[in-house]
């Protein structure tokens, strides 16, 4: 039953984040990557990962999937025909990013297979409860530093979307 | 038990990331719409994130699952930026085709 939900998941994701790369029109991008989101989000509901699948479906599919749509709605791209690349170009792209996956899996076929420490195995880690605690307690500083790149990142937006008036 | 820690083996999962990154990596060398390179490293984060997760979830290690959170902090402060920059420039050159934003060459 699980491993039917893992492969289901996984072919989801895959073939949705093929679609991302492939699909002619960018909004027909955007709505296939949150396709791959969602199927993330469901690998982390998988994992028992419950707090990263909350956060992941709020940020991912909510915030940046509407940034995006909104940048491509604002762009006018729905209707642009990309310039063509020349197909040796595209076939070098797709043959060394083809070469990758395959240096990438030959090297994880090598390796012995992990075993999980099933003794101390704890399916609550990912809870809320807990992973808060983990993240006030012994991460307090890396988060708080966070808050300063966001606020960072916020005036950089607003500076850079400003429209220059001269 | 019956969950995935012992139905799954680990190695399907590096499987899957290791395809969802690489799907990434083409993308970014196949397209030249700005947009569509940002989506793609999009997927290559999310491919990292699902590797730090399994890998916490079977070693019961929260570690793994703070650092996806503040990966994705990152990311959500990196694409704010970039599609800041990519609208400047795009009211500037009228395009996002990335061959023509070469002038930086020099």
């Amino acid at each position: 039953m699980i491993q039917a939900g893992f492969y289901v998941l996984s072919s989801l994701a895959i073939f949705s984040a093929l679609m991302v790369v492939f699909s002619r029109n960018p909004v027909h991008s955007v709505l296939y990557l949150v396709i791959t989101f969602f199927a993330i989000t469901g690998h982390y509901a998988l994992l028992n990962a419950q707090f990263l699948a909350i956060v992941n479906f709020i940020v991912y599919a909510g915030a940046i999937m509407v940034l995006f749509l909104f940048v491509v709605m604002l762009l006018n791209l729905n209707a642009t025909i990309e310039p063509h690349k020349s197909t040796l170009l595209k076939f070098a792209a797709v043959f060394s990013g083809g070469l990758l996956l395959v240096v990438l899996a030959a090297s994880v076929r090598g390796m012995e297979s992990y075993k999980p420490d099933l003794a101390h195995f704890d399916p609550t880690i990912g809870e809320v409860k807990k992973l808060g605690k983990v993240l006030y307690t012994d991460y307090w500083l890396p988060f708080e530093i966070s808050s300063i790149l966001f606020l960072s990142a916020m005036v950089g937006a607003v500076l850079l979307g400003k429209k220059e008036t001269n | 038990m019956n969950s995935i820690i012992t139905s799954v083996p680990i190695n399907s999962y590096i499987l899957l990331c290791t395809t969802l990154f690489c799907i990434g990596v083409m993308g970014v060398l196949l397209r030249r719409n700005v947009i569509i390179i940002f989506m793609s490293v999009e997927l290559m984060l999310n491919s990292v994130n699902l590797l730090f997760t399994a890998f916490s979830a079977y070693s019961s290690n929260p570690a793994g699952q703070i650092f996806v959170f503040f990966v994705m902090v990152v990311a959500a402060a990196e694409i704010a930026i970039g599609l800041a920059i990519v609208v400047m420039i795009h009211r500037n050159t009228k395009t996002v085709d990335v061959n023509e934003w070469s002038k930086l060459k020099g």
